[in-house]
């Protein structure tokens, strides 16, 4: 049933804007990775929950962009469970890290300091991409929607 | 590190930047000018990787941590020519912004190995 009510191919989805969408959220794969594999290597017992937060959210990012260039039903709805994963996270520990930096075991609060993640303080030290990136997405994601997942899936 | 040249290579980074940003959404496919700008950016990281190699040797060594610097410096001499690759493969007006997204990605990259170098002390 699914596969012939698509009228649409859903690899429309990475068309036009979308495009744009893809590379931010690339080099802010890279960026995450690099990032959190240095403080990994390099003082991992300093806050070893905010750098491992910080490993997962790099992960979470480079399946999202995967996710964003795939074609298929499959991947449409493993992109919006990792962006809309990011959008929890964002929030929850950019909350904690400002409210109880010391329940994530950072010793600061500082956005652009040597325990930072990107998602300290709701993603300040990027310029605030990470809290407006999956909100983005999410919004990408619903207007091209692919025929099938709303008859199947969503409704 | 020499701090002039850094400068001038954010300064010319975030110019080609906003000159690939404009030219994308006026709708221009990418061209000799926005590859052109995305070259010269990619070209000065070149020559901040030779500068980085061979400052330390001169008496100018990095305050700040050196893989970290170098994990950044890294990423960034990779962006060009992921997007200029993909500027050829897909000549339409979004591989122009793309082009222009990156540019300024590597402007805050090249700022934070400044301060890397410049300030942070291991």
């Amino acid at each position: 049933m699914a596969a012939n009510s698509s009228p649409r191919p859903v690899r429309t989805r990475t068309l036009g804007i979308g495009r744009v969408l893809v590379a931010v959220y690339g080099i802010l794969a890279l960026a995450a990775t690099g990032r959190s594999v240095f403080q990994i290597i390099d003082r991992f017992a300093e806050a070893p929950l905010a750098f491992s937060l910080s490993a997962l959210s790099a992960l979470v990012y480079i399946v999202a962009t995967i996710a964003l260039v795939a074609p298929g039903v499959a991947w449409y709805l493993v992109a919006r469970l990792t962006i809309g994963f990011e959008l929890v996270g964002v929030l929850v520990v950019g909350t904690i890290s400002l409210v109880a930096p010391g329940l994530l075991g950072l010793h600061s609060i500082n956005p652009f300091g040597r325990e930072s993640t990107v998602w300290s303080a709701y993603g300040l030290g990027y310029l605030l991409i990470p809290l407006v990136l999956p909100v983005l997405g999410l919004l990408y994601l619903r207007a091209r929607r692919p025929v099938a997942i709303e008859a199947d899936v969503l409704e | 590190m020499i701090e002039w040249f850094t400068w001038l290579q954010v300064v010319v980074a975030v110019v080609a930047g906003l000159f690939c940003l404009v030219l994308g959404l006026l709708g221009r496919q990418p061209n000799d000018y926005s590859l052109g700008a995305t070259l010269l950016v990619e070209l000065l990281l070149i020559t901040q990787l030779v500068v980085a190699i061979a400052a330390p040797f001169v008496g100018n060594p990095a305050r700040g941590s050196l893989p970290e610097f170098y994990i950044y410096l890294v990423s960034a001499l990779l962006l060009p020519p992921l997007a200029g690759f993909w500027a050829l493969l897909e000549r339409n007006r979004w591989a122009t912004v793309v082009l222009g997204v990156i540019c300024l990605a590597i402007a805050v990259m090249v700022y934070r190995m400044y301060q890397i170098w410049v300030f942070q002390v291991a």
